[in-house]
C-alpha cells in the first residue's frame, strides 16, 4: 500500500468516525436506537466474520451467543452486579461455550456444521423460553439498567449510542490487530486449505476452536450491549431468524472482508427501515434485493467495490470470493 | 394401549408428511447440491395457489387442485431452478443458502401481503370421520394421509429404480460427469428432480392444510423438521428421508404425550446432533467421499 493510499484511507476513516459521532444530534430517539442497534449487530457480525469469513467455519449459532450474552448481562445487572463485571462474564461464558461448540466442528464440516450449529441455536432458544426460574420464560427480563462508565451515565439514548460506538471502536481495533497477527493468518490458512495449513505446522485443531470461541465471545459482547439498549429482553429475538440474519449480514457485506460486517449490518438494520414508506412491501423488496445481490455478486457489496476499484483482481478465482471458498 | 395406538397413528401421519417433504429436499441435494432453506415455504404455498384459484378464478375444488399443482410445478419447479439455482450454484453452496433464506422470506411476506395474514380454512379431500379399531379411535384422515404418502413414495421409488429416466436421474446424482459422457442429458434430469420436488411439496401441502389450516407462517417449523428428517435418515438416501420423517413424526407425538410438551421441539434437535456426531452419514446413509 502506498503512502498516499494509506493517507486517504486514514482520512476517510476519520470522516466516517466523525459522521458517526455527530449522527445522533440530528436524529429522533428511534433513529438513535437504530444506529445503536447497528453498532451492536456489527459487533456480532464481526464475530461471525471471524469464524466464517476468516477461518471458514460455517456457524448458525451466533444468535445463541448474542442471546447468552444478553441474558447473562441482564440477569446479573438486574441482581445489582456492576455492568463491567457482567460484561466480562458474558464474553467469557460465550468464549467457553463457543470453545465447546468448536469440538463438533473438528468432526464435521460444511453444511453438516451448519446443521449442528443451527440445532444449537434452537436448543438455546428453547432453554431461554422454558427455564422460567432463570430467564423469566416468555415474560422476559425487564428493567435492565444502563451502565455508568467512569461516572458518565449512559441512561439517555444518545449517551448509550456513543457508548456502543466506543465499544464498537475498541472491538474493531482488537479484531483488526487479531486478523493481522499470526493468529489471523493461521485462520485464513485454515479457510483456504486446511491440509496445507496442517502440513505447514499450523495446529488446525486449536485454531478451529479458537476461531469458534473468539467469534462466540464477540457475539456475547454484542448481547451484553444489546440487553441495556432495549432494556427488556425475551427469547424471541434470539431465535434462528437472528442467526440467519447475521449470516446474511456477513455475506451481504462481503465474507472475509474486514469491513464487510459494518456494511452488511447497515443493510440489514437500516434498509428495511428506509423501505418502510412502501408499507407492507418492504420485506418483499428487501428479500428480492438479497436474492439479486447473491445472484450477481456472491462476494457481497465489498466484493463489488473491489471489482470496481481493482479491475486486475476481477477473475472468479481471485481471493475476492472467500465466501465461495468457505462453502466448498 | 389404545392411547399408544392413537398416538402412533397420528405420529405416522405427521411423519408421512415430513417424509414427503424430506424426500424432495434430499433429491434436490443429490442432483444439484441445492440446500433449500425455503422448503417449508414451498409446502405452505401450493395450498394458497389452490385457494386463490377458487377465490379469484371461481374454479371448483378439483379444478383448483389441478391448477395448484400446475402452478407449483411451474413456479416451485421450473422458475425456482432457472431463476435462482442456475445462476448461483457455480458460486458454491453458501450464496445459494442465503438466497433460499431470502426466498423463504419473500414467499412468506408475499402471501401475507397479497392473500391473507390469518389462517385460512382449507377444504378436506375426504370426509373427516373417525373410525374405531379395537377400542382406539383413529381419524380416517390420518389413515388416508399415510396411504397417499406411501403410494406417492412407492411410485417415486419405482420410477427411480425401474424406468430409464429414473435410472438416468440416479446416474446424474452419482456422477454427473460420467452421466454426461454416457449421453444422459444431465440438465434435463436435474430439472426433473426439481419438478418431482415441486410435486411432492404440492402433495404435502394439500394433505396438511386441511388439518393445520393454510397460513403464511406454516413453513417455518415444517421446513426445519423436514430438514432434520433428511439428515437423521441419511442425506444421500431417499429411503433415509422416509425413515427420518416417520421417526420424527412418531417421536414428536410420543414425547409431547409422555415426556414434556415444552421440550418436544428439542427432541429432533438432540437426535440431529447425536446423528451428526456419531453417524454423520445418517441412520441409513452410505458413507460418501467428503470431508466429514
Amino acid at each position: 500500500m502506498t503512502r498516499a493510499r494509506r493517507l486517504s484511507g486514514a482520512i476517510a476513516a476519520l470522516a466516517v468516525c466523525a459522521a458517526l459521532v455527530a449522527a445522533p444530534f440530528g436524529l429522533k430517539p428511534y433513529g438513535i436506537y437504530l444506529l445503536s442497534l447497528w453498532a451492536v449487530m456489527t459487533i456480532a457480525a464481526m464475530g461471525l466474520n471471524l469464524t466464517l469469513g476468516y477461518a471458514g467455519q460455517i456457524s448458525l449459532a451466533q444468535a445463541a451467543f448474542v442471546g447468552i450474552g444478553a441474558y447473562t448481562a441482564a440477569i446479573l445487572t438486574t441482581q445489582g452486579w456492576p455492568f463491567a463485571l457482567a460484561f466480562v462474564l458474558s464474553a467469557a461464558l460465550c468464549f467457553a461455550i463457543g470453545w465447546l461448540l468448536g469440538y463438533p466442528a473438528l468432526r464435521v464440516q460444511h453444511h453438516y456444521l451448519a446443521f449442528v450449529t443451527l440445532a444449537f441455536t434452537t436448543l438455546v432458544f428453547l432453554v431461554l423460553r422454558n427455564e422460567e426460574w432463570l430467564t423469566g420464560g416468555i415474560y422476559g427480563i425487564s428493567g435492565i439498567p444502563r451502565p455508568d462508565v467512569l461516572g458518565w451515565s449512559t441512561g439517555a439514548p444518545r449517551d448509550y449510542y456513543l457508548f456502543c460506538l466506543g465499544m464498537l471502536g475498541l472491538v474493531t481495533l482488537a479484531t483488526g490487530w487479531l486478523v493481522r497477527s499470526p493468529w489471523g493468518r493461521a485462520f485464513m490458512a485454515l479457510r483456504e486449505n486446511p491440509i496445507r495449513a496442517a502440513s505447514l505446522g499450523v495446529d488446525t485443531r486449536r485454531y478451529t476452536l479458537i476461531a469458534f470461541a473468539l467469534g462466540a465471545a464477540l457475539g456475547g459482547i454484542a448481547g451484553a450491549l444489546y440487553a441495556p439498549l432495549v432494556q427488556f429482553i425475551d427469547p424471541t429475538p434470539f431465535a434462528l431468524g437472528l442467526s440467519l440474519n447475521l449470516l446474511l449480514m456477513v455475506l451481504v457485506g462481503g465474507s472475509g472482508f474486514f469491513f464487510g460486517p459494518f456494511l452488511g449490518a447497515l443493510v440489514s438494520v437500516l434498509l428495511p427501515e428506509w423501505l418502510r414508506f412502501t408499507e407492507g412491501l418492504y420485506l418483499l423488496i428487501y428479500a428480492a434485493f438479497v436474492m439479486a445481490l447473491m445472484a450477481f455478486c456472491p462476494s457481497g457489496l465489498l466484493g463489488i467495490a473491489e471489482r470496481l476499484f481493482r479491475p486486475a483482481a476481477k477473475t472468479d478465482d481471485a481471493p475476492a470470493t472467500p465466501a465461495g471458498k468457505a462453502a466448498r | 394401549m389404545t392411547d399408544l395406538v392413537q398416538l402412533l397413528v397420528a405420529g405416522l401421519a405427521t411423519g408421512a408428511i415430513y417424509a414427503l417433504v424430506a424426500v424432495g429436499f434430499t433429491l434436490l441435494w443429490q442432483t444439484s447440491q441445492t440446500i433449500n432453506f425455503a422448503q417449508g415455504e414451498f409446502v405452505m404455498l401450493p395450498a394458497f395457489f389452490v385457494l386463490a384459484a377458487m377465490k379469484f378464478g371461481g374454479a371448483s375444488f378439483p379444478v383448483a387442485l389441478l391448477l395448484g399443482l400446475v402452478a407449483s410445478l411451474l413456479i416451485l419447479g421450473v422458475l425456482f431452478k432457472k431463476l435462482l439455482v442456475d445462476p448461483m450454484i457455480r458460486h458454491g453452496v453458501l450464496p445459494l443458502v442465503i438466497s433460499t433464506i431470502a426466498l423463504a422470506l419473500f414467499l412468506k411476506e408475499g402471501v401475507k401481503e397479497f392473500y391473507a395474514a390469518d389462517a385460512q380454512p382449507f377444504p378436506a379431500l375426504w370426509a373427516t370421520t373417525n373410525i374405531s379399531i379395537a377400542g382406539a379411535v383413529i381419524a380416517l384422515q390420518n389413515l388416508i394421509i399415510i396411504g397417499v404418502a406411501i403410494a406417492a413414495i412407492a411410485a417415486l421409488q419405482w420410477f427411480l429404480a425401474a424406468t430409464r429416466t429414473g435410472r438416468s436421474m440416479q446416474a446424474t446424482a452419482q456422477n454427473p460427469l460420467l452421466a454426461r459422457i454416457l449421453g444422459i442429458r444431465v440438465e434435463r434430469m436435474i430439472l426433473y428432480t426439481f419438478l418431482i420436488n415441486a410435486g411432492l411439496v404440492a402433495l404435502a401441502s394439500v394433505l396438511i392444510s386441511p388439518i393445520y389450516l393454510a397460513k403464511f407462517s406454516n413453513g417455518e417449523t415444517l421446513g426445519l423438521v423436514a430438514f432434520i428428517a433428511a439428515i437423521v435418515g441419511g442425506f444421500n438416501q431417499v429411503r433415509g428421508a422416509i425413515v427420518g420423517g416417520l421417526l420424527l413424526g412418531v417421536l414428536d407425538n410420543l414425547v409431547a404425550a409422555y415426556v414434556s410438551t415444552q421440550y418436544r421441539g428439542a427432541i429432533p434437535l438432540f437426535l440431529l446432533i447425536a446423528v451428526i456426531l456419531f453417524r454423520p452419514q445418517g441412520l441409513l446413509g452410505r458413507i460418501e467421499e467428503r470431508s466429514v
